[in-house]
């Protein structure tokens, strides 16, 4: 007979399936975190003065800074000067198809279950694939382009439409923005980019596929989505690394404009490398996104499921400036043997009549510790500013911890905030419910846990909410019915 | 269909079964009575296979099987239903979800396909209807919120749906005014037929009124005492259980 311990034995330590290496030629640079590095990075990509001084900015900032102390997890001792801030596979020349990548990458992504083969790829997704530090293919170019959408690797973006980088790139976040975002500044290597012009609905999911794989690395990629007045995008990241005992380092920058009337709705199913049961090695994912709904009635969403990383530490934000404009924030957070998340959001109200919704569920497992942290603040021009926020926390088994840390600040009287907040526990009661019926103890913990996080699930696009589901049931069990 | 020889059993190092004999044939309707704390949620958790309870001694069969071996799930495969005392709730969890999830688990185990979607729906409009439970329920989180009366009628619902070959109700009708007892008790009546037994745990005769067994048995500390038909629940409605415990212990004295 299974008891309930055994499930949770099982759910604390199954493994990391991801886990496994590309043998590729890559171009690595030295350690060291220097003006060197950052030049040579700069040159390496060809990129104009205004940009390499933008990044030297960004350094400057980040040596003045400290790390912060107000995480509700003991920070790790981090030697920047130890990681190597570039690497990319070896390009022979310039690449002008699919065709012509090293078919070791597309192995590579293919085994992830990201075919960069068009003819392969799902229908109506575009796919941007990053390894390492650059972005090797991107899929549906041709298609997109008719429509005018802008998607590519930021590196070529920098190169092909100097000026819309040149507006918005650090409009959102700026270099001075936090310690990891001065950082990411500095020695970002590349990452995505995608501008929808004014009243386009980009007819497919726009995605970014993340891999880490060279050792001593850091990944520091960013991100800058711009949907111009009444266009529609929907964007997703999925990311994995391969299982290494030391950590590892990702401090990405996601910045998001939308313009009026505009909608972005970003999702992220994160699965970098967690660590082993005993918390040795997995990934620092230190991440800074933030949106702005600059222009009236436009609308930022972020959807969140976080089940990878060592620890994750992010705030996914927006900054509510237009009027009547709306964010969302939804995050389904799953934390096990010895991984750490500290996340929530920030919803910054500024604009008239602006609304926001948070639903966060946080499950923890093992010996994971689980933090929410939100803020929701309310400005003196928001007039009828709406609120509503709900944080649940489920644990499994009695290691883990789970905390809640809502900060709300409102200057407007006018303005309506909702806070509310469950804990509960998936109890041998429940488990042994669910026997009762016919339903083994796998099966029930997967069932509890779906419940649980249908909310969010929900806001997925099918394909991705299918493939989260999946994920959840790999991560705290075997599968899922 | 069930035989229990000389069942033993503890919970945290405590004897709560002392030896237990029932011979269940199919189709009996089997009441069985006793003071609190005599044993008979203890007899219906050791069924069921519930993991804080250790058999030292004794046999279960179930249909030839030795129902002892079985994981909690594989019973419930087999074919034994507990309707629980106390229901637990599950949040996100539709009841229709679940229940097409049990349904379709106890399929599979038994070599059967998926029922498809208008199948099983009509299955629920059905037996719905049979044991009169409120369609509004069927979409709400299991259990999450029921009054403790939808809670028992949602035991009902289940045992409708899944139709197993023996049904245990632990004290299905504890908590239940009297018009919920009445819709309880028709809808088990409803479901009764030659194939299907039922075991009834219950402190008072007065479902017993509703739900009239074939037989009666009193547990008393472990073991059962007496067994008699429905008029030794009316005499022990009467005079109590005192006059049994008495009985029991000048027998013991001889």
């Amino acid at each position: 007979m299974i008891n309930s311990n055994e499930i949770i034995d099982d759910i604390a330590n199954k493994e990391y399936e991801f886990g496994f290496t590309t043998d590729i030629e890559m171009d690595i640079a030295p350690p060291g975190l220097n003006e060197d590095i950052i030049r040579f990075i700069s040159a390496k990509k060809n990129e104009p003065e205004w940009l390499l001084e933008w990044r030297l900015k960004g350094f400057a900032a980040f040596k003045k800074m400290e790390f912060p102390k107000w995480q509700h997890f003991e920070m790790p001792a981090l030697d920047l000067q130890a990681v190597s801030y570039y690497a990319a596979p070896r390009k022979k020349k310039q690449l002008n198809s699919l065709d012509e990548v090293d078919p070791e990458l597309l192995a590579t992504f293919e085994k992830l279950g990201i075919p960069l083969n068009e003819q392969k790829a799902l229908t109506g997704v575009a796919v941007d694939a990053v390894f390492d530090s650059v972005s090797v293919a991107t899929t549906f170019k041709g298609k997109l382009k008719e429509m005018g959408v802008i998607f590519c690797s930021f590196g070529e973006a920098v190169q092909e439409h100097p000026e819309l980088v040149k507006k918005y790139l650090g409009s959102v976040v700026p270099h001075t923005d936090n310690i990891f975002a001065a950082l990411n500044s500095a020695v970002f290597s590349d990452g995505s980019f995608v501008y929808i012009p004014k009243g386009v609905r980009c007819p497919m999911e726009l995605s970014t596929y993340f891999r880490i794989n060279a050792q001593n690395t850091g990944q520091f990629e960013r991100t800058l989505i711009i949907a111009d007045d009444n266009s529609y995008v929907s964007y997703l990241e999925g990311c994995t690394a391969p299982m290494r005992d030391e950590n590892q380092l990702h401090a990405a920058v996601v910045e998001l404009v939308a313009l009026e009337h505009a909608e972005i709705k970003y999702s992220t199913v994160q699965n970098w490398y967690p660590g082993d049961k005993d918390g040795k090695g997995g990934i620092y994912n230190f991440v800074t996104k933030r949106g702005i709904c600059k222009g009236a009635a436009s609308k930022i969403s972020w959807t969140q499921v976080e089940t990878g990383s060592a620890i994750t530490w992010k705030y996914p934000s927006v900054i509510l400036q237009g009027d009547h404009s709306e964010g969302e924030f939804y995050s389904v957070a799953v934390v096990r043997n010895k991984q750490i998340a500290d996340t929530g959001t920030k919803i910054h109200h500024i604009g008239k009549g602006t609304k926001s919704r948070i639903i966060s569920k946080g499950i923890s497992a093992g010996h994971g510790d689980n933090s929410y942290r939100g803020l929701v603040s309310v400005g003196p021009r928001a007039d009828n500013a709406r609120n509503f926020t709900q944080c649940d926390s489920l644990l499994i088994g009695n290691q883990c911890g789970s905390h809640t840390f809502p900060y709300i600040e409102s200057r407007n009287k006018s303005a309506m905030i909702e806070h509310e907040a469950t804990t509960s526990k998936i109890g041998e009661d429940q488990i042994f419910y669910l026997n009762q019926r016919g339903i083994d103890s796998e099966k029930a913990v997967a069932l509890i846990v779906n419940g649980y996080v249908k909310e969010v699930l929900n806001q997925l696009p099918m394909e991705f909410a299918v493939e989260a589901q999946k994920l959840l049931s790999i991560t705290l069990e075997g599968s899922v019915g | 269909m069930l035989t229990i020889k000389n069942l033993h059993a503890e919970v945290e190092g405590k004897k709560i079964l002392k030896g237990i004999n029932l011979e269940i044939n199919k189709g009996e309707m089997h009441a069985i009575m006793g003071p609190n704390g005599s044993g008979k949620s203890s007899l219906a958790s050791v069924l069921a296979g519930r993991d804080n309870y250790t058999v030292t001694e004794g046999e279960v069969w179930f249909n030839g099987k030795n129902l002892l071996d079985l994981s909690p799930e594989d019973r419930a495969r087999e074919g034994v239903f507990l309707a629980f005392q106390y229901p637990v709730e599950i949040p996100g969890v539709s009841n229709l979800n679940f229940l097409k999830t049990a349904l379709n688990e106890i399929r599979a185990y038994k070599g059967l396909p998926a029922l498809e979607a208008r199948e099983f729906l009509k299955l629920t409009k059905e037996k719905q209807q049979l044991v009169d439970f409120h369609s509004n329920l069927m979409n709400r989180s299991l259990n999450e919120g029921f009054s403790g009366g939808e809670k028992k009628r949602n035991e009902i619902f289940q045992l409708a749906m899944l139709d197993p070959q023996l049904a245990i109700l632990d004290e299905t009708d504890s908590g239940l005014d009297i018009d919920a007892l009445r819709i309880v008790s028709n809808g088990v009546n409803k479901l009764r037929d030659a194939e299907k037994s039922f075991v009834v745990i219950t402190h008072y005769q007065r479902l017993l009124e509703y739900i009239i067994p074939d037989f009666v048995h009193v547990l008393y500390n472990g073991r059962i005492i007496k067994t008699g038909t429905k008029e030794l629940a009316l005499e022990l409605e009467e005079r109590g259980y005192d006059w049994l415990k008495e009985e029991l212990h000048l027998k013991e004295s001889v």
